[in-house]
């Protein structure tokens, strides 16, 4: 058969349509399933009020609480320390083998599978620093675990603010510190931000690191400080699912998708932060 | 505006401003500037000119210590400014009293008001009428006040490239610098633009010393008073603009000048 350049031209084209339409299907009947299933169980007592039964009924109040108090943690811990170490990789560090050791370790971090984190937590925070099984453990372990993502966005934005502008800025006789400060992290912060998003997602879905740190199986009630044990959306789905026996199913996909929109709603907040810097952006 | 940190010679125009001594320059293992000796006389235009990687924009760059900024910067040598070595300067107050255009025009991405408040800032002045007044000051000594004083709130990605250019110039003279560098400063622009920016230099000497590095022999034919000749990375030779353009002693100066080369 000869080749015909127009029908093959015609058949990348569709399988490369397949592929983007594919893609966008399973996020689809992701979102289609858990809202279709979890609907009926969404109403404000599930919302606000402490589970009841064994788990079987009530609300899981508690369990977004824990959420929302888990990922401020982190990002309060992960997002300066990641921004920082990111400043001192981009501007400061000179190209030798220990900025190397440094940026392949941060590499490295990154591919640790969760479960890991989960046991490191254990080990250094609850045991080794008696912090217990506790909110500021938990924190500081997802804390590390989405250290990676903020440094290595943090430093690609760092990176992407042109040259010639500290030039500029140490011509007129600027410090360094002076020109990061007020140069080259303002025009950075989209950037860091898409970083804080990423890792936010990353963090509020966990289970595994949470599991041996702050995970509370069932603790009906708030906590009372951040030495206190919480549930958690994540870990509470996979006790419903698994660990209880009889659970409703519109409970269960109702508890994914409060998670779900958790999730977007604390990215929403960092999307519209960013469109407000990138409105500014002027280059 | 009169700028009262230049230290008016007591009336000797040769007194020198910044004087190189057997000044070497290598990156890596390239040598770029080979045993350059040279004054630039106080309240003068001095131009450099020379073919592309003559070693110009190095020796440029080197007054104002923006070189020491590449890893593998070395040197040999002296710069001295007003008697002083530069070395032996702090570099953030050195850099003030140097102040630099460069090559493309290149505004903050902040406002054309914060543009030229930039530098003022950096130097811990506050005060909002101050500010506003150095930024008034400055852009009239730029020739660009009239044409943004209504609208000192845009971004200065809003100018036409030459009126960037002016912006930048406005924006060094802020910091109220004793010499002023321009790094080809009109290579980005067209004509009309670029006669505006000399105009702004032929002014702005009498309360600066400017040097002038630029591809255009006949900019600074134009507008120094004298001329240094660069090739290779030495100085061929360095003299009173209107000799260098008459009678050169170089035979490379003038084949340089009439377009044989480079």
């Amino acid at each position: 058969m000869k080749r015909n350049p127009q029908r093959t031209e015609k058949i990348a084209f569709f399988i490369l349509l397949l592929s983007a339409l594919l893609v966008v299907m399973l996020v689809g009947l992701i979102i289609f399933i858990i809202i279709e299933k979890g609907i009926g169980a969404l109403s404000w007592q599930f919302l606000t009020d402490i589970p009841r039964q064994g788990m079987r009924a009530g609300g899981i109040f508690p369990a977004i609480i824990g959420t929302i108090y888990l990922v401020t943690g982190a990002i309060i811990f992960a997002l300066p320390l990641g921004v920082l170490a990111a400043v001192y990789l981009s501007e400061y560090s000179k190209d030798n083998f220990l900025t190397r050791m440094i940026k392949l370790a941060i590499v490295n971090l990154a591919g640790v599978p969760s479960v890991v984190y989960g046991l490191f937590g254990l080990a250094l925070f609850v045991i080794f620093f008696k912090l217990g099984v506790s909110i500021i453990s938990g924190s500081l372990t997802l804390g590390i675990m989405i250290l990676p993502i903020i440094i290595a966005t943090s430093r690609e934005s760092l990176e992407s603010v042109p040259y010639i502008f500290r030039e500029v800025s140490f011509s007129l006789g600027a410090s360094k510190w002076h020109t990061i400060r007020h140069v080259v992290l303002p025009n950075a912060i989209p950037g860091i931000l898409t970083g804080t998003i990423l890792g936010l997602s990353r963090a509020a879905g966990e289970t595994a690191p949470i599991l041996f740190t702050v995970a509370a199986f069932y603790l009906p009630r708030l906590p009372k400080s951040i030495f206190d044990q919480v549930m958690a959306l994540p870990y509470h789905l996979y006790v419903i699912s698994t660990q209880v026996p009889n659970v409703e199913e519109k409970i269960r996909f109702g508890t994914a998708f409060v998670l779900l929109i958790l999730v977007l709603l604390m990215n929403l907040v960092a999307i519209i932060i960013r469109y407000q810097f990138r409105k500014k952006k002027r280059w | 505006m009169v700028n009262k940190t230049v230290p008016k010679s007591s009336g000797s125009v040769n007194h020198p401003k910044i004087t190189a001594k057997d000044l070497h320059i290598w990156f890596g293992k390239t040598h770029v500037l080979k045993a350059v000796n040279l004054e630039i006389g106080c309240n003068e235009i001095l131009s450099i000119i020379g073919p592309a990687n003559s070693g110009k924009t190095t020796f440029l760059r080197t007054l104002n210590r923006l070189n020491e900024l590449e890893a593998n910067f070395k040197i040999s040598g002296s710069i001295e400014l007003d008697n002083q070595n530069i070395f032996n300067i702090d570099v953030e107050s050195l850099r003030k009293k140097l102040g630099m255009v460069f090559a493309l025009p290149t505004p903050l991405p902040l406002s054309i008001f914060d543009n030229v408040a930039y530098g003022p800032k950096i130097h811990s002045i506050k005060d909002k009428n101050k500010l506003r007044k150095i930024a008034e000051d400055c852009l009239k000594e730029a020739y660009l006040w009239d044409e943004v004083k209504d609208r000192l709130g845009e971004s200065a990605y809003k100018l036409s490239g030459g009126q960037q250019q002016r912006l930048c110039i406005a924006r060094t003279l802020a910091v109220k610098p004793e010499v002023l560098l321009f790094d080809e400063p009109c290579s980005g622009l067209d004509p009309i633009s670029t006669a505006k920016v000399e105009e702004a230099m032929l002014k702005l000497k009498e309360n600066y010393t400017i040097v002038l590095v630029t591809n255009n022999v006949k900019q600074a034919a134009r507008v120094s008073d004298k001329t240094a000749f660069f090739l290779m990375g030495e100085l061929v030779e360095m003299d009173e603009t209107n000799k260098i353009f008459t009678a050169p002693r170089h035979k490379k100066t003038e084949d340089y000048i009439l377009g044989r080369f480079g």
